[in-house]
């Protein structure tokens, strides 16, 4: 099913939530909604499932103008962050709940039938009669999105699916979610505001701030072509320096790095931890080491900067970098946006 | 004894099991030896006389009667402040606590005005040929009055706790409002409700000053389980009365062991395996 919002607008009190949103989402498309506390993310899904109704705009089902449909009329499968699964029922009558309140009648040994292969399919068969206060975080999660894909929904909406689980659990499940949606095709819009959670998970990504879409685009589109500060530094740790553009070439503090297409000027420079080095010798930021953290796969070095920025960066876990060593700081690679 | 990390435990049990053996279980120990105290056959003729077993079944089916009215008027009142925001709703919030806070006789002495032949209530249903006053009927208004607080606050507190994405979740898997009420809701609320029955038909049967005012005290029609024990102690025969007590005390001793049971086995989901 796709589905298309149209200029949506959310107002709650005074505070408005969601300003003039217009996505399209493809039918069977992986969709992450990303963006920090109060981007509006969560909103926008709650209005896509009709949990939540539009102050403006239209939201279109594939043809069908689904804006003032009902949630129970809708069609959508929610799965929630903290799973809101029903207490007093079995594992077994929550994902056969849908299937019991629907209006298409269905037998006793339909149900059974449906519930079992649902339960083989998110791999908790055996636990059909356990409650849900008797399995783990992550096993509560996979009923959930049994439970939701039990009515057979045109749309799967995933509100912070993995935000209470562990790290590990959240890792596993993100894999397995993704094989599910290979198996089932069906279109899935999933929030989070976790960058890794969505570029991991997601066949296209949409990153909001303030009620408002920044950018939107494949995993690979807006890390290599972050359109804005907020992106780059949203998508992952970057150090900033402030420098100055002349001739299609980036300065800062004597590191000099290509910045294509930038008018000359003032300039702000992004660098990942990963696109910086330490050199004793110039051309670089002339910068004093203050601690260096070692971490499984490399070393992570803190250094201030004589101009006072302080900058993080990755050396080989070979490298031999000791706290108060004076040096240079080069830039392997940047982003640079013209300072206005 | 295993070392316990929080401090005042010997005291603090010491204290509580002292007090609750003085004020509660004394007295009752004293009944129980007082009415034990006749022997079988007198006993037995006393708690099964005519007039005795006429005063329990008008306490029992008027509390039975007020408690299945609190039930529905008490869930609702608590839905309706849990749920919707409305001016006065603190206002009602605080009034329901309010025959907790009266002297019982303060309101069976208002509702026997109310209710008499030429009361504001009283007059117009008895124009509809309904007489309240000096009635059953009576006795299970005053019962309706003095143990509403009951159900409303043990329930309210579960009800503001419910998670609303419950609800939501029913709605996204097709449920209607009435299937989700069913289902979900009121599964949910079956503990609190059990507790708040339970002590407002614990409170009816042991209810003295609300109803004598309003009941009449007629022996064998309208007199309740509760005078009957007042009269026997006026008569000094202290004895008899509490030969009829005992008959309470065991009545509510049964009914609390078979809500525990209920409420255990409707919290079974609770138990971790």
């Amino acid at each position: 099913m796709k589905i298309r919002l149209d200029n949506v607008i959310k107002t709650f009190d005074t505070f408005r939530a969601v300003h003039g949103v217009s996505l399209e989402i493809e039918s069977g498309e992986l969709v992450a909604l990303l963006g920090p506390s109060g981007s509006g993310k969560t909103t926008i899904l709650r209005m896509v499932a009709g949990l939540e109704y539009a102050d403006g705009g239209h939201i279109y089902f594939g043809d069908q103008d689904a804006t003032d449909i009902p949630v129970r009329d809708r069609g959508v499968g929610f799965v929630f962050q903290h799973y809101a699964l029903f207490p007093h029922m079995t594992v077994a009558e929550n994902i056969g709940f849908g299937m019991s309140v629907s209006k298409v009648k269905r037998s006793k040994a339909e149900i059974a039938a449906r519930v079992a292969q649902l339960l083989k399919l998110v791999r908790l068969e055996g636990l059909g009669d356990r409650f849900p206060g008797q399995i783990s975080g992550g096993q509560r999660q996979r009923v959930a999105l049994a439970r939701a894909l039990a009515v057979d929904p045109k749309v799967l909406l995933l509100d912070e699916p993995f935000g209470a689980l562990d790290a590990n659990v959240r890792h596993d499940l993100r894999r397995w979610l993704r094989e599910i949606h290979q198996e089932l095709g069906i279109t899935t819009i999933f929030v989070t505001h976790d960058q890794e959670e969505a570029l991991d998970l997601a066949d296209r990504v949409v990153i909001l701030k303030e009620g408002r879409i920044v950018q939107q685009g494949t995993p690979q589109a807006v890390c290599r072509d972050p359109k804005d500060a907020f992106v780059l530094k949203f998508l992952g740790d970057a150090n900033r320096l402030t420098g100055e553009v002349r001739g299609g070439r980036a300065m800062a503090g004597g590191a000099e790095v290509a910045a294509p297409g930038v008018a000359d000027g003032p300039a702000e420079i992004f660098a990942r931890p990963r696109d910086l080095d330490w050199s004793l010798q110039g051309p670089g930021v002339s910068a004093t080491v203050t601690r260096v953290l070692d971490r499984p796969g490399e070393r992570r070095v803190i250094a201030s900067a004589a101009s006072g920025e302080v900058l993080e960066f990755d050396v080989e876990p070979e490298r031999e970098i000791a706290a108060g060593e004076a040096g240079f700081v080069t830039l392997r690679r940047a982003k640079v946006f013209a300072l206005s | 004894m295993k070392r316990n990390v929080l401090p005042g435990l010997r005291l603090s049990l010491g204290v509580t099991l002292f007090y609750v053996g003085l004020i509660v279980l004394l007295p009752l120990a004293a009944l129980a030896v007082k009415a034990a105290s006749l022997g079988p056959a007198e006993y037995w003729s006393i708690v099964s006389s005519p007039r005795s077993v006429a005063s329990y079944r008008v306490t029992v089916l008027a509390a039975l009667a007020a408690t299945v009215f609190n039930l529905f008027f008490g869930l609702a009142l608590a839905w309706v402040l849990t749920r919707y925001r409305f001016p006065g709703r603190r206002l009602v919030d605080a009034m329901v606590d309010l025959p907790f806070a009266l002297p019982t006789a303060v309101a069976g002495i208002s509702l026997t005005a109310l209710f008499s032949a030429n009361g504001w209530f009283g007059s117009v249903l008895g124009q509809l040929g309904i007489t309240v006053a000096y009635t059953p009927l009576g006795i299970m208004i005053a019962m309706c009055f003095t143990s509403l607080p009951f159900i409303v606050r043990t329930v309210q507190p579960v009800l503001e706790d419910l998670d609303p994405a419950l609800e939501e979740a029913a709605q996204s898997l097709g449920g209607s409002d009435w299937t989700i009420f069913r289902k979900v809701i009121l599964p949910l609320l079956s503990p609190a409700l059990l507790a708040g029955t339970s002590l407002s038909f614990a409170r009816s049967l042991g209810e003295f000053g609300a109803i004598i005012f309003i009941a009449g005290n007629q022996p064998m029609k309208t007199e309740i389980t509760a005078l009957l024990i007042f009269i026997r102690l006026e008569e000094y025969d202290y004895q008899a009365a509490a030969a009829i007590a005992s008959v309470l005390l065991i009545t509510a001793f049964v009914m609390l062991a078979i809500t525990n049971w209920m409420q255990a086995r409707a919290l079974r989901y609770t138990v971790k395996g």
